[in-house]
């Protein structure tokens, strides 16, 4: 479904992503974990095109995107959603009207039909009724809920998540995994997660990536990535259980 | 010294002409997007924010103007005996100079400042991503209504300037000075013609492409954080207004 082969991405002098080679199957959630800075959230930016790499390829469903024209790659974008880390709700519309605007703006669908979509992505994300709510009056778990309907509105076969539980408490970082979970079963897509959240990423991922100063040092599947032998990642997973035991 | 002083020249011009192709490709780029798609729905709630927001304040720059100009001008011409030009000359001048530039100056400080808090908001909270997310050209789909609403609205609003500031060009000639009203609507008809309100005119839909261009531009490419939302909000107004004296000269020269 993706394939990256051998992208960098660099920001002036500064190499941000060493030759990332990496490929994400159909159907599968992949969680691409790591420290602050370490280039995660900027290689999803450039699976979605937001960015272009330096050097290198990203095939997303078979075509390369690194030097696709905008227009272009606006037709792939109509099959993949993102939730933002901040969920980045538009907020000079309501919810319903963030939730419809893809739907609005891409098909000739009647007011009804909207209407009814709208309504039934936001039951699926646990927030029936709240369409005409502005993003200001919700808290930080019901904006991302909100992110994630309005990411799920156009049925797209792949989903990228940033950073989905950051800022949230533990109980709703459940919830939302959760939630990412039923929408993974409900879809059947394929889904992207960036997160620095070991235990999130080991109860929503199939398979877990590390990327560690730039480079990918690890992928495997979750049972089998505890086990992996290499220094940063132990160390890695240590200080986040520490973290978590003083947290508790 | 002298190099140093040399080099610093040189890299403001660089940048100034940096700054000149960005913008101009960012013209290019709102008229290329347009026609795709238009949002009458959008391009009216644009036009009338931009409406309300600055009628109050253009009717009353415009109306102070045609009445101060009036009080520094009338009494010399009255002792000169041309009493019968000022509603004339107060007519070209609006027409011409003050309506259009006023109007445009006015609403940079109002409407363009506004555009770019709301887009450099927009920007920094990762609206505009959300935007490319889902297959929309953000360009089209915030410069665009912008673009045309300010083209048509800053037209709109020198009409009505210029009829504010002759008005008060009117009350201080006969109130202050007790010229005739007669003399002051005849003076107008004899003296302007359509061709001074014209380039007004024109000149108004100029400065508003330049307010949208401008304000959208600065928003886009706004630096992270409060303090950057800020800043590109204040060049932006600076920036409009600096270009809006600049073309109406040139305008001027070329209309005239």
């Amino acid at each position: 479904m993706i394939r990256i082969e051998n992208v960098c991405k660099s920001f002036g002098e500064k190499q941000v992503l060493k030759n990332i080679n990496m490929e994400i199957r159909e159907g599968e959630t992949l969680a691409i974990i790591g420290g602050s800075g370490s280039g995660k959230s900027t290689l999803l930016r450039l699976l979605i095109g937001l960015d272009r790499p330096t050097s290198g390829e990203i095939y997303i469903m078979g075509q390369a995107i690194s030097h696709m024209q905008e227009a272009e790659l606006d037709k792939l974008r109509m099959n993949m959603g993102m939730v933002f880390q901040y969920s980045a709700l538009f907020d000079s519309m309501t919810v319903g009207e963030n939730v419809a605007f893809g739907l609005r703006e891409h098909t000739d669908l009647s007011e009804e039909e909207i209407q009814t979509i709208v309504a039934r992505k936001l039951e699926q994300v646990g927030l029936p009724g709240i369409q005409s709510t502005m993003p200001g009056e919700l808290s930080g778990g019901m904006k991302k809920r909100v992110g994630l309907a309005r990411a799920i509105a156009f049925d797209p076969k792949i989903i990228f998540y940033d950073e989905p539980s950051s800022g949230l408490d533990p109980i709703t970082t459940v919830k939302i995994d959760e939630l990412m979970k039923e929408t993974q079963k409900k879809q059947k897509a394929t889904s992207v997660v960036v997160t620095h959240d070991m235990v999130s990423a080991c109860n929503i991922a199939d398979r877990i990536a590390m990327i560690y100063e730039g480079e990918l040092i690890a992928i495997d599947t979750v049972q089998n990535f505890c086990h992996i032998k290499d220094e940063r990642v132990q160390s890695f997973m240590q200080r986040m259980y520490m973290g978590r035991e003083q947290a508790e | 010294m002298f190099i140093r002083f040399l080099e610093y020249i040189g890299s403001w011009v660089l940048k100034l002409l940096f700054l000149v192709g960005d913008m101009t490709l960012l013209l290019w780029e709102i008229f290329k997007q347009l026609p795709k798609k238009l949002r009458p729905k959008h391009i009216l709630q644009q036009m009338s924010h931009l409406g309300v927001d600055t009628l109050p304040i253009v009717s009353l720059t415009l109306l102070f103007t045609g009445m101060v100009m009036t009080l520094q001008m009338a009494g010399e011409m009255i002792q000169f005996g041309a009493e019968s030009t000022v509603g004339g000359v107060i007519a070209i001048a609006t027409g011409r100079e003050l309506g259009p530039v006023l109007v445009g100056v006015v609403t940079a400080g109002r409407v363009g400042s506004a555009m770019t808090a709301e887009i450099s908001t927009m920007k920094v909270t990762e609206q505009i991503d959300a935007l490319r997310c889902m297959a929309v050209n953000p360009v089209g789909y915030l410069a665009g209504p912008r673009m045309l609403a300010c083209m048509v609205m800053v037209p709109l609003l020198t009409v009505y300037g210029n009829l504010i500031s002759v008005l008060g060009g009117w009350l201080v000639s006969k109130e202050y000075f007790g010229i005739s009203n007669y003399v002051y609507w005849h003076s107008i008809e004899q003296y302007a013609d359509g061709a001074d309100f014209s380039g007004g005119l024109i000149k108004a839909v100029v400065f508003g492409m330049v307010i949208a261009t401008v304000g959208c531009y600065y928003g886009m490419r706004a630096p992270e954080g409060a303090q950057g939302v800020g800043m590109a909000t204040t060049r932006s107004v600076v920036t409009s207004i600096i270009i809006i004296f600049l073309l109406n000269v040139i305008l001027s020269w070329m209309l005239y």
